[in-house]
């Protein structure tokens, strides 16, 4: 199967963007997995419900929301580029933070859900052995919870390279910037003659989930193998 | 000493302890499940916060609301060894063992890697996972790793309870060596009575939330009005005795009790020294004068120190020897036995024990230094 250069670049662009974008969800998720699991706050609920927005929200609405926040005009969008020379507004770096936006509540789901089934006992026998909190959520949390979050950066993976709606109404279709498989699958779709193009992206985003299934398959299975000794 | 006055309450239950006892040797805080023993645990571990209250171990001030004072778990310096070991399933055992000892400081010696390893005969487990460890083999390497991570006190809770009684066996020596060859202060929550006689030597009982009495393990365990706390079916007294001498032919140990003479089935000890023996209150009987052309062995004198009457039954506390030596014997007789006998304290009696009544179970060798 041969690519044209155009669809080579929009597969790695793919790849960059969904793996920077589970990389940059994964602390945050951590963190807000953490909360929702272990922590008992006022608004906790409304926390919770934020969270979960990008699931029940049209990614339209989430690339709209974005384009208002972090465009070139946006409050957000201003102070990135202001202070640390971040801009987002078509951009890929705007394909990232679209893609780990819808891709975060699978990420904090997978995570917290691990975290419930862990047994805070655990955690309390490592404080009396002298570790404090922080050495405990490194040395004792976070190795246990390793299937979680494999799970959550897959789910994360596999809906970055998928996303479609945020992108296109954030970033819009940028080849070599923007244009990720969904959005060049659309334009071959879209353009005369271009049948031959878009079967052999649909193939290749068939591949690439193929192979980021296995690979979490394989790493959670190494982890268990540890785990039962 | 270790002082504890705290309150906390939880739901319908409210915790008030107040006690202070020496923080060395082995004190059994003991109660009926719900008693809140593992609760009052993990008040001095810091995994529980006290409402108000002081918590203080020889000097050092770990919890203290007046103050302000409330070390994180971390800065406590006590192990904890817990009834389901809570070993890191992703660690092998050599890596759970050094957890605590990476972390303790350099000036807190209690036990090195060699010596815990002898103690507990942890060397062909190092390289394994907990998940292949039996249970027995689990609370081994917990109580390892706690003791690794150089504690000033070690907090047991209930570490046997959930093994099967073969498991027991096989940790409970163990639990007896660590007492033996460390200088460790160790608290040791139960709700069963032999493995509280084999390693105890102080007694916290405690009562829906309250401590109910505390002292010297002979103390608590001879006073008739704890009994219903000490359990009615374990009811019985717990004496030292020291050895004089053993017939080998016959297969037997015989002992000094308070001057009186006690035989019981062969025990491997070094004359002088001393054991601890718990003899149930069924298995004493009482006679006014000694009795001959009978096979009971032992035919102990004393005078009845204390009466109490129980429906058609009276319980009765005798003084072995002089009642200064303070080794009392426990015996429960019919009220018609009792009036026959025209009992009542300070009268002269002699109390008769079976050789083999005296159970293996209610046996404890003592060393020498700790003992009372």
């Amino acid at each position: 199967m041969l690519l044209s250069p155009d669809e080579l670049e929009a597969f790695l662009l793919s790849l960059r963007v969904a793996s920077i974008a589970v990389l940059v969800g994964l602390p945050p998720a951590i963190f807000c997995a953490y909360a929702l699991a272990r922590w008992r706050f006022p608004g906790k609920l409304l926390f919770d419900a934020l969270v979960h927005l990008p699931l029940v929200l049209p990614p339209v609405v989430v690339g709209y929301l974005l384009l208002v926040l972090f465009g070139r005009q946006g409050p957000l969008g201003q102070f990135f580029s202001d202070w640390l020379g971040l801009t987002f507004a078509f951009s890929w770096r705007g394909a990232v933070l679209a893609a780990a936006i819808m891709g975060f509540p699978f990420q904090v789901r997978a995570i917290r859900l691990s975290l419930e089934a862990l047994d805070p006992g655990i955690e309390a026998a490592a404080r009396t052995l002298g570790a404090g909190r922080l050495d405990v959520l490194v040395s004792v949390t976070l190795p246990l919870i390793l299937p979680g979050i494999l799970a959550g950066a897959l789910l994360c993976f596999a809906g970055a390279v998928g996303e479609f709606g945020a992108t296109i109404t954030f970033v819009a279709s940028i080849p070599g910037e923007t244009q990720t498989l969904p959005l060049a699958i659309f334009r071959a779709v879209q353009s005369p003659g271009g049948e031959a193009a878009a079967a052999r992206l649909v193939l290749l985003s068939v591949g690439l989930a193929l192979v980021a299934l296995a690979a979490s398959e394989l790493l959670a299975r190494r982890w268990k193998r540890r785990f039962l000794g | 000493m270790l002082e504890i006055a705290i309150q906390r309450r939880q739901g319908d239950f409210t915790l008030d302890a107040e006690v202070a006892v020496p923080a060395a040797g082995v004190t059994a805080l003991f109660g009926r499940s719900g008693a809140g023993k593992t609760t009052l645990v993990d008040c001095l571990a810091g995994l529980s916060r006290p409402d108000s209250g002081r918590i203080v171990i020889a000097g050092t001030t770990l919890f203290d609301s007046a103050r302000g004072i409330d070390l994180p778990p971390e800065r406590r310096r006590l192990g904890y060894v817990f009834q389901d070991a809570r070993l890191f399933p992703h660690l092998s055992v050599e890596a759970n063992l050094r957890y605590g000892q990476r972390r303790a400081g350099p000036g807190d010696a209690v036990a090195s890697f060699d010596q815990v390893l002898e103690l507990l005969e942890l060397a062909p487990l190092l390289a394994r996972r907990p998940a292949k460890l039996s249970g027995g083999e689990r609370q081994r390497v917990a109580l390892g790793r706690a003791l690794l991570a150089q504690p000033r006190l070690l907090l047991l809770d209930e570490p046997l309870a959930s093994l099967d009684q073969a498991r027991k066996d096989e940790v409970l020596p163990f639990l007896e060596r660590l007492r033996d060859e460390f200088a460790l202060p160790m608290v040791y929550v139960s709700h069963a009575m032999p493995e509280v006689l084999r390693l105890a030597d102080a007694l916290v009982l405690l009562d829906r939330g309250r401590v109910a009495a505390a002292g010297p393990i002979e103390e608590i365990l001879g006073r008739i009005d704890l009994q219903p706390l000490t359990g009615r079916y374990e009811a019985g007294a717990v004496v030292t005795a020291s050895v004089v001498g053993q017939d080998a032919a016959f297969g037997l140990t015989r002992l000094d009790l308070a001057g009186e003479t006690l035989w019981i089935g062969h025990i491997d000890a070094l004359p002088d020294s001393r054991l601890r023996l718990r003899i149930r209150a069924r298995d004493v009987a009482i006679a006014l004068a000694p009795v001959a052309g009978v096979s009971i062995q032992n035919q102990l004198a004393g005078q009845v120190a204390e009466m109490s009457r129980d429906g058609h039954y009276v319980d009765l506390a005798i003084a072995i020897g002089s009642p200064a030596a303070g080794q009392r014997l426990w015996s429960r007789v019919t009220a018609r036995a009792a009036d026959q006998l025209s009992l009542a304290v300070g009268k002269p009696v002699f109390a008769l024990v079976r050789t083999v009544a005296v159970e293996r179970q209610g046996v404890s060798r003592r060393p020498e230094a700790a003992a009372p």
